[in-house]
């Protein structure tokens, strides 16, 4: 049973190919992981997936449909959502108002109805601020609901982006770098979250640079390498896999 | 109370209690003409405060307004206050077909596009003589309700009746603006604000939104345009002129472009100058435009909104 | 027939005014992404200055000079007051921004040089040159030889000089032109002043066709900005060329259709370039960074 599933997905930014033919799937409940050295393509995989960039060979099967290059906002209403390694969250609104934000799918109605504030617009308005709350509790950041989003540390806003893309009841959740720029403490807590949303029945397919977090609670591993999967498995055999450790070594040789 | 409440009836307090300190009857007319164009700078306020949008032609919409009810009473034989509907009406249309494709492009093509539609509608309405007179302006019938009010046995002058009169349709105008601020709609106008790759992600149709915002606030612009014209039961193409938006949007700048009591004060401020300082007209466009630059360099969420927050800040 | 090429030579002079006005678009645009709607105003003060400095006793190039030399000055004197101190404000602010100086610029004008329409006698002299049963005024061909001048010197500098190519750089990435040591503040502050100098350069030629008065930098703002967007933002050969085409349809226009509404022929390019061609005629897509 396949909720999403990438088949030969790439793309060329100016004749140089970026990501190349990357095949893997993922299963409602199942953590799948994206590894790889820096520059190897994870975030463009990422984008392509989400709707953001235009892949140029490929397709993306969503429960069963083609959604190949579809409108994230489409995408979203497919049960699709993500968060963002460089955070994007609506800084001058309050942390409850950026995750009230992500009810919007269910929240919002006809316009005309907001203007004149309906008492359809104002009980929606009012589910959706419950269920942010209650998110917000989730998450641990209930005592900020009313703080500007901007004035949060790193960590709560990495939690934020979280509950706000958790509002739209995803299935299947991308989460971008959820841990980079975090203490151990906040990864921590971040991976108790995502192993919690899992088990909930979402289907997680994460970019993660911290390899024992990614060791922890990944199901599957997909290795990338200068834009093309060099190797796929369970966590013991990735990390046993001759190639990935080369790729590995070979980037960090690069680096030194 | 919601600070929604709270803003509401501080503006209906300040409209009713206002005139007890009026020198004279001619500020009545000076109090009107500031709602006219509080009411028009409310709707940039959602266009460019909330969806981050801005218009340099909405005195285009103004003019749409203000020429339906010069034109249709007289060649429909509409009433009015139905002209008054029509205009916006036009006007929606009209922001519906120009925004369409352009909200869909990068921030500054709005600016552009409208600039020139505002250049265009005002380009019509000096050169179609036949229709509109030209650039010398044509008369504009009475609303009558003015009559109607004292055959109900309430006496108002003119000067009253337009200042209340107006008075009552900003607060209904600022009432409107404040629900959509925090219904789904305007969260989702300010959260595109913010970032449109992060709205569309959690299914905000960014393209969509936008046009919404363009559309309500060319309605904004084309109703005050119809009260401008119906309480000076005249009118000239300057309504739609290229000064008059800049003009609608250095008021919500200076005010803050974010809120609504900002777009109130704002246009307050600069309806008040020229009517106290008569050489104000020579130095208009000088003044317009350094407020523009210095409010956006120095004090970028405007006067209201910074006056605000330091109140706050005190309080905590 | 002669009457069609009467058309398209007063087409092709406004045409050559444009280009110079999208020219200078274009080269802050590609510097900084800012879309400078003061550009007008630097056509403004080309031919207002000149129009001071001629009625002050300067012989007609030396005014002319100081108009360009001053206009440049006061477009580095906006960059450093205004565009600077908002460096990474949203499009939004900086369309205020650009839009606000433009005003100001305006009502400075009006204050300085008053209300008055001002011209000064043309370059060579009034009488038409014929060519086909058409007449063409001496000083359009200087207006025509001006902007393909800049264009070529532009073309040379930014292709031929290591500064002209740190400017490039610096357009396609500046923060990997920062890294590189290119110093990103002075591109800025040249391209203002190149950008400036060019509109003044436009104003310089084009005052003794057209005369001038406080108010006509916006008419060729958005003139030069359809330009731009019908060639492709950008671009400078999509500026020249359509500088050019948007003359030829003006020119057109006016003359088969109705000289009043002449000036709607720039305003419907815009719209049905947004329309029909977001990308213009030599643009590229553009793929935003996440």
């Amino acid at each position: 049973m396949t909720l999403l599933s990438i088949e030969g997905l790439g793309i060329s930014f100016g004749g140089l190919k970026a990501v190349n033919d990357v095949s893997f799937s993922v299963k409602p409940g199942e953590i799948v992981s994206v590894i790889g050295p820096n520059g190897a393509g994870k975030t463009t995989l990422f984008n392509m997936i989400s709707g953001v960039y235009q892949p140029g060979s490929g397709k993306v099967i969503l429960n069963g449909e083609d959604v190949t290059a579809m409108s994230p906002h489409l995408l979203a209403r497919r049960g699709m959502c993500r968060t963002f390694q460089n955070l994007q969250v609506f800084q001058s609104m309050t942390v409850l108002e950026n995750t009230i934000a992500g009810y919007h799918l269910q929240e919002s109605g006809h316009v005309l109805s907001d203007l004149l504030n309906l008492p359809a617009s104002r009980r929606r308005a009012r589910e959706a601020e419950a269920g942010a709350r209650e998110l917000l509790k989730r998450v641990g950041l209930e005592r900020a609901a009313e703080r500007e989003a901007g004035s949060l540390s790193y960590g709560s806003l990495k939690r934020l982006e979280i509950a706000r893309a958790m509002a739209l009841k995803p299935k299947v959740l991308l989460l971008d770098e959820p841990a980079a720029g975090c203490n151990a403490v906040e990864t921590e807590e971040i991976d108790h979250l995502i192993a919690e949303i899992a088990a909930s029945g979402v289907a997680i397919l994460l970019v993660e640079h911290d390899m024992k977090m990614v060791m922890r609670i990944s199901n599957h591993i997909v290795v990338l390498d200068h834009g093309e999967k060099i190797a796929e498995g369970d966590p013991a055999s990735v990390s046993q896999n001759p190639a990935v450790i080369a790729a590995y070594l070979g980037a960090e040789n690069a680096a030194g | 109370m919601t600070p929604k409440n709270a803003t509401l009836l501080a503006l209906a307090i300040l409209i009713a209690l206002s005139p007890i300190f009026f020198p004279s009857s001619f500020y009545y007319r000076v109090g009107a003409l500031i709602f006219v164009n509080a009411l028009a700078v409310t709707g940039i306020v959602i266009l460019t405060g909330w969806a981050g949008q801005i218009s340099l032609g909405h005195a285009g919409f103004a003019g749409i307004g203000a020429y339906a009810c010069a034109l249709a009473p007289v060649h429909l034989g509409l009433h009015p206050a139905l002209a008054v509907l029509l205009g916006a009406l036009i006007s929606a249309v009209l922001a519906w077909l120009v925004g369409r494709p352009i909200l869909r492009l990068k921030g500054y093509y709005l600016a552009v596009a409208s600039l020139g539609m505002g250049i265009l509608i005002s380009m019509v309405l000096n050169n179609e003589r036949d229709l509109t007179r030209g650039p010398d302006g044509i008369d504009v019938p009475e609303l009558g309700l003015r009559a109607l009010l004292k055959d109900a046995g309430l006496d108002l002058s003119n000067g009253q009746f337009w200042y209340f009169f107006c008075g009552i349709v900003l607060i209904l105008g600022a009432w409107l603006a404040l629900n959509l601020r925090d219904s789904a709609t305007g969260r989702a106008l300010r959260a595109l604000h913010g970032s449109e790759v992060a709205a569309k992600t959690v299914g905000m149709d960014v393209a969509r939104l936008k046009l919404q915002a363009f559309v309500i606030s060319a309605v904004y612009a084309s109703i005050s345009g119809s009260l401008l014209a119906l309480q000076n039961k005249f009118i000239t193409p300057d309504v739609a002129g290229f000064m008059h938006s800049v003009e609608m949007v250095t008021m919500a700048v200076l005010g803050g472009v974010g809120s609504v009591a900002g777009a109130i004060f704002g246009a307050a401020v600069l309806t008040l100058l020229p009517q106290v300082l008569t050489v104000f007209a020579e130095y208009e466009q000088l003044v317009l435009g350094l407020v523009m630059v210095l409010v956006m360099i120095f004090l970028r969420e405007g006067v209201v909104p910074s006056i605000l927050r330091k109140i706050r800040g005190r309080g905590e | 027939m002669s009457e069609l090429l009467q058309f398209l030579l007063s087409g092709v002079t406004v045409g050559a005014v444009y280009a110079l006005v999208a020219l200078g678009f274009t080269i802050i645009y590609n510097a900084s992404d800012v879309v400078n709607f003061a550009q007008g105003e630097f056509v403004m003060l080309g031919g207002m200055i000149t129009v001071a400095a001629y009625a002050a006793g300067a012989p007609l190039p030396l005014a002319a000079l100081v108009a360009i030399v001053v206009t440049a000055a006061l477009g580095v004197a906006m960059n450093k007051l205004t565009i600077e101190p908002a460096r990474g404000a949203p499009v939004v602010s900086l369309v205020i921004i650009t839009i606000g100086a433009s005003i100001f610029i305006r009502g400075a004008a009006q204050l300085i040089f008053g209300k008055q329409i001002h011209t000064y006698p043309a370059f060579s002299g009034d009488d038409p040159i014929r060519i086909l049963g058409a007449t063409i005024l001496p000083q359009s061909l200087w207006v025509i030889a001006g902007s393909v001048a800049v264009f070529i010197g532009l073309w040379l500098f930014f292709t031929r000089t290591l500064l002209g190519r740190a400017v490039l750089a610096t357009s396609n990435n500046r923060l990997a032109a920062q890294l590189v040591g290119i110093n990103t503040t002075f591109v800025m502050t040249l391209s203002f002043a190149l950008s400036a100098g060019i509109g003044a350069l436009a104003g310089v030629l084009v005052t003794p066709i057209t005369m001038t008065s406080y108010d006509v930098g916006l008419a060729f703002a958005l003139k030069g900005f359809a330009a731009a967007m019908l060639g492709g933002m950008g671009n400078p050969k999509g500026a020249l060329v359509g500088g050019f085409l948007l003359g030829l349809l003006e020119g057109l226009t006016a003359g088969y259709i109705s000289s009043q509404y002449k000036d709607a022929a720039a305003f419907i390019v815009i719209l049905a370039v947004l329309f029909f061609l977001p990308q213009g005629l030599f643009g590229r897509k553009s793929t935003d960074r996440v």
